[in-house]
Formats: C-alpha cells, sequence, structure tokens
C-alpha cells in the first residue's frame, strides 16, 4: 500500500484529498451565490462524487504564498493582460502582416516543480505574442510561439522575458527549494 | 466608466474575430483567439460588476472570470499541440523551431 498524501483519506480503494474537496464545495457556493446548509450539504456530496469517479494525481504540495512578491506578480499580469490586446486587434484591424514570420522558442526553467510549470503557463496566456505549443514535464521546458520572432535578437529576448517571469512566479508562489534555484543561475 | 469598459471588451472581442479570420496560419490565429478573447470578457465582466455591484454577481463574476483565465492556455496548449504533431504548421513561417529538434529524436 502506498502512502498516503497528506490530509487525505482512503474510501474504498479511493484515495480522496481533503483540500481538493474544501476547493469543490468552495466553488459550489460561489455558483448559487450564498452559503446555506443545504449548499454545503449538497456541495460535499456532489464534490465527493467527483473525486470518487475522477481519481486525481496527489496534489503537489509545493505551493507558499509570498503577500509581495504576490502583489507584484499580480500587478504584472494585469498589465500584460491588457496590454496583450491591443497590437493584435490592431493587426486584426487593418494592417495585418500576411508575411508574419514566427519562433517556436524552447525554454527550459530553472525550477522542476508541476505548480510553477502549470502557474508558468497560464501567466504566460496573458503576455503579448506568446503562446504555449507544447510542454516537456520531465525537464520542465516550455514550447513558445512567439509572434513576430525573425531574428536572434527577437528569439533571446522572449527567452529572457520568460526567465524573468519564472523569477516573478518563485518569489509570488515559489517554495525555499525553488528560490534556491532561481537565485543559483541568476547572475 | 461601464460604458467605456464594454465599448473596450467589444471591440477586443471584435478583434478577436477578424483576428481569426484574417491573420495567416493556425498558431498566429490561436494567439488571436486566446488573447483579445480573454481581455473582452473581462472587461466585459467588469462593465457587469460595475453596474450591478452586489456580493452575489461578484462572486460569480470572479469564478467566470478565473475559470476563464484557468482553462484558455489549457485548450490553447492542447490545439497547439494536436496541430503541431499532425503537421498542420506552416513550417516555413518559422525563423526558428526548437519543438521539431526537440521532437525528432523520439520518432524513429
Amino acid at each position: 500500500m502506498s502512502e498516503l498524501p497528506p490530509f487525505s483519506l482512503r474510501i474504498g480503494r479511493r484515495v480522496v484529498q481533503l483540500p481538493l474537496v474544501v476547493w469543490l464545495v468552495a466553488i459550489w457556493q460561489l455558483m448559487w451565490d450564498r452559503i446555506s446548509i443545504a449548499n454545503l450539504l449538497s456541495g460535499l456530496a456532489v464534490a465527493l462524487a467527483l473525486v470518487l469517479v475522477f481519481p486525481f494525481p496527489p496534489l503537489d504540495p509545493g505551493l507558499r504564498l509570498h503577500p509581495l512578491g504576490l502583489v507584484r506578480f499580480f500587478a504584472r499580469f494585469a498589465a500584460d493582460l491588457l496590454r496583450s490586446a491591443g497590437p493584435l486587434t490592431w493587426q486584426a484591424f487593418g494592417s495585418a502582416d500576411r508575411d508574419v514570420v514566427s519562433s517556436v522558442v524552447g525554454v527550459t526553467l530553472r525550477t522542476r516543480s508541476d505548480l510553477i510549470l502549470t502557474a508558468m503557463a497560464i501567466a504566460l496566456s496573458a503576455v503579448p505574442g506568446t503562446l504555449v505549443v507544447d510542454v516537456r514535464r520531465g525537464t520542465s521546458t516550455l514550447f513558445l510561439h512567439v509572434l513576430g520572432a525573425d531574428h536572434d535578437a527577437a528569439v533571446a529576448k522572449a527567452r529572457q522575458d520568460v526567465l524573468k517571469l519564472e523569477t516573478r512566479v518563485v518569489r509570488a508562489f515559489g517554495t525555499r527549494e525553488d528560490l534556491r534555484a532561481i537565485s543559483e543561475e541568476t547572475p | 466608466m461601464t460604458a467605456l469598459c464594454l465599448l473596450l471588451g467589444a471591440t477586443a472581442s471584435l478583434g478577436a474575430g477578424l483576428g481569426l479570420l484574417r491573420l495567416p496560419d493556425l498558431l498566429t490565429r490561436m494567439h488571436a483567439a486566446t488573447k483579445p478573447q480573454a481581455v473582452g470578457l473581462l472587461l466585459v465582466l467588469i462593465a457587469v460588476g460595475i453596474h450591478f455591484p452586489s456580493a452575489s454577481v461578484i462572486t460569480t463574476l470572479v469564478l467566470v472570470m478565473a475559470l476563464q483565465l484557468v482553462t484558455v492556455p489549457i485548450a490553447a496548449h492542447m490545439v497547439g499541440r494536436a496541430a503541431y504533431r499532425t503537421g498542420q504548421v506552416a513550417r516555413d513561417r518559422l525563423y526558428q523551431d526548437d519543438l521539431n529538434a526537440a521532437l525528432e529524436p523520439q520518432e524513429d
């Protein structure tokens, strides 16, 4: 019998992770707009049914929240998001360069954490001109489609931007180990 | 403020639609399908939140927004991955292609 992840219990042959159940119940409350005993009970029933029918791989416990880093990360995320719409909309409306040449750039992250990788993929979706095409989990490599990167300098800049974003993500969510990985390889 | 957000959001969504039509290949079109679309929805949601500032509306809006931001990259990633591996990506529009090199050793 394998080791149980923290905060979980066994029902039959299935492992139920309590944090996941709590999270699902919370979302259920949001969907019904108010907290009541009926909502809590029905949410609990739905959440349990979900985690029993669709077993989930063990959650990665490597999440820490750093308030200052979080503020910085979300401020930048919102700014990126708003900025990313502009140029594309402009391109779509008129000056669409039909021969735009792009690059697929592989960037290997300095941290080896599923959580950081996921956060990176979501944060990158807000960055103007980049799109995650593929992910290699074993080496924490992200493959990005970079719009309009048609020379070496642009590719290098995209790569550097991703690593800077990783620094911000780790300073917001990273464990001590992740932070060490970042500071070791940053000159 | 409400009107401004609605207008900007609608413009961004229109841009997403036009981008889908006008951009040259699948990957560039996906840029248009993911980014202005998310921003457009976000701005419209903000407008709704300003116009109906009650707790029950805002919690729902936050939920919609969070799910949107979390699921769009996953959907985009799945489409990109499938397209790349089935050869739907116009390789002559790529200046540098690290993924091709990374996939090659697995093919034999």
